[in-house]
């Protein structure tokens, strides 16, 4: 690279940044958002809270209740999880460059991956919502196909990752397909896999309550209800239980992690 | 006795570049050949055409009588477990541990479903261990493989093959990422699989003066076509000039 190309990538910097402050602007002006009109809210608004979301003797007593569709929601997490990672391992064998059988298989696999990840799992929920009407089913299979598709991707990515080189080597003893895959692939990329896994069940049931809303099942329905019924403080508890949760989760999943990397 | 003829054998990844082009020559039992060249050559692809890791294009390989290009599936298999291979990276699984991949040199002659569940005989073990000792790495029999050195870990790669049983070990730059006190060691061990086992080893090398070493017979390929096929006391330096198409005195480095 000479000086004069230097100079123009910097010049490529500025021009770069300069464009997106007027992209800023522009986006703040069209949609009439105005920043110091937006700041002066916010003490209103933490009012409101400090005021409302507050947890009361009265709301601890709907703690069991609330409990029991909390242990709901992250079951049916890790089930959507677990259900569509086994899945989601035969759809990246035959999606990976490395271990595919043929092409056809794997334009298959992701094309089923791409599908199911690039549909947003809300719309998944309300497209669910419609066909299996509301029942945890519903909550389930939003989660799930969601899960499958990014699953299988990231799968894709590991297996492609772990080194061909092994894979070589046992095609040259004579080894079968499967032997290779189960001995060569599988133990390489397994850690990753199931960091992977760990990574979608912590996702899931923070999505978990977002798709409850929309399906009406699990903690989400739980929330939605006490919102729409004015009754913040046992909002505010459903909330705080689901931030332990996800936290606890979180860091349970760390710890494996760790030991299994 | 022949154990390896390739006749006529030519080979193009794509239309623009022939990388091999009518290779011939025979290979006895019993023999330790180098195949010398520059990279590019065509060095691996033509031991990898010899086990058809990578498919035959023109011309004929026959390994023990056998046309390995005609093969079916099961029958290719069936050759491959008697044709053992070692690899410049040496291709072990780093997370397993030594012996597991010692033992993975037998799935050849395994079901699919008996290689899955791990099932080796005793005898098997045995024979993992016993040649493990052998090249001197029994002792590090269960670590994993990344925690061995380059050098050792080639030694596992060498028992993976020799527990095949084969009759042919074909080496790809085996010593190419090793330092040269590990090298020599290797180079040692391959020379006494055919001395001491009556193996047959058919070695790409880089380095001339250690094909000049330690092999029966040197076989020099260059831009895909053999130049020198012969004794390696009768490979001068006007004949490793040919191969390589430079001055010696250039060759400082291999």
């Amino acid at each position: 690279m000479n000086e004069k190309k230097m100079r123009k990538s910097r010049m490529q910097t500025v021009v770069f940044l300069l464009i997106i402050i007027i992209v800023t602007y522009l986006s703040a002006a069209i949609t009439e958002f105005n920043f110091l009109d937006g700041l002066a809210t916010i003490p209103k608004a933490l009012g409101w809270m400090a005021g409302n979301l507050l947890i009361t003797a009265e709301t601890l007593e709907r703690l069991p209740a609330i409990m029991e569709k909390l242990l709901e929601t992250i079951f049916m997490s890790i089930a959507a999880t677990t259900i569509a990672a086994i899945l989601s391992i035969f759809l990246g064998l035959m999606g990976s460059k490395t271990t595919k059988v043929n092409n056809i298989f794997s334009i298959f696999a992701r094309l089923i991956a791409s599908i199911s990840r690039n549909i947003p799992v809300v719309a998944w929920s309300l497209i669910l919502l419609i066909s299996f009407g509301q029942n945890s089913v519903t909550g389930f299979l939003a989660l799930f196909v969601g899960t499958l598709g990014f699953l299988t991707r990231a799968f894709i990515e590991s297996i492609d990752e772990a080194s061909q080189d092994a894979v070589e080597a046992l095609q040259a003893t004579g080894a079968t397909y499967f032997q290779i895959v189960n001995k060569a692939v599988i133990p390489q990329s397994l850690p990753q896999m199931l960091s992977w896994i760990l990574f979608m069940i912590e996702t899931n049931i923070r999505s978990a309550t977002l798709v409850g809303i929309l399906t009406g099942t699990g903690i989400g329905y739980t929330f939605d209800l006490y919102y729409k019924s004015l009754n913040y403080n046992a909002v505010a508890l459903v909330t705080i239980t689901i931030v332990i949760a996800v936290l606890i989760i979180d860091s349970i999943s760390n710890r494996i992690r760790r030991v299994i990397l | 006795m022949t154990l390896l003829q390739v006749k006529g054998l030519g080979k193009s990844y794509n239309s623009e570049t022939q990388v091999l082009k009518n290779v011939d020559f025979e290979v006895n039992a019993g023999e330790f050949v180098s195949i010398i060249g520059p990279s590019g050559a065509g060095k691996s692809t033509l031991l990898r055409c010899i086990n058809r890791m990578v498919e035959i294009n023109e011309g004929k390989v026959i390994f023990d009588n056998a046309d390995v290009g005609s093969l079916k599936k099961k029958e290719l298999r069936k050759l491959r477990t008697n044709i053992g291979m070692v690899f410049q990276h040496y291709n072990l699984v780093p997370r397993l541990t030594v012996i597991e991949n010692v033992l993975h040199g037998r799935f050849g002659y395994k079901t699919t479903m008996q290689g899955i569940m791990g099932r080796f005989t005793e005898e098997e073990k045995e024979h993992a261990f016993m040649l493990l000792k052998k090249l001197g790495i029994e002792d590090h029999a269960y670590k994993r493989c990344d925690q061995l050195s380059g050098g050792q870990q080639q030694r596992v790669g060498i028992c993976r093959a020799l527990i095949q049983e084969p009759k042919l070990v074909l080496c790809d730059e085996p010593i190419a990422s090793l330092d040269p006190n590990s090298s020599k060691v290797i180079m040692d061990h391959l020379k006494s699989i055919t001395t001491d086992m009556g193996i047959t080893c058919l070695v790409n090398l880089h380095q001339v003066e250690v094909a000049q070493d330690y092999s029966d017979r040197i076989i020099g390929l260059r831009k895909g076509e053999i130049v020198f096929d012969g004794p390696s006391k009768l490979l001068h330096e006007d004949q490793i000039n040919h191969i390589y198409g430079t001055e010696l005195r250039e060759l400082i480095t291999v």
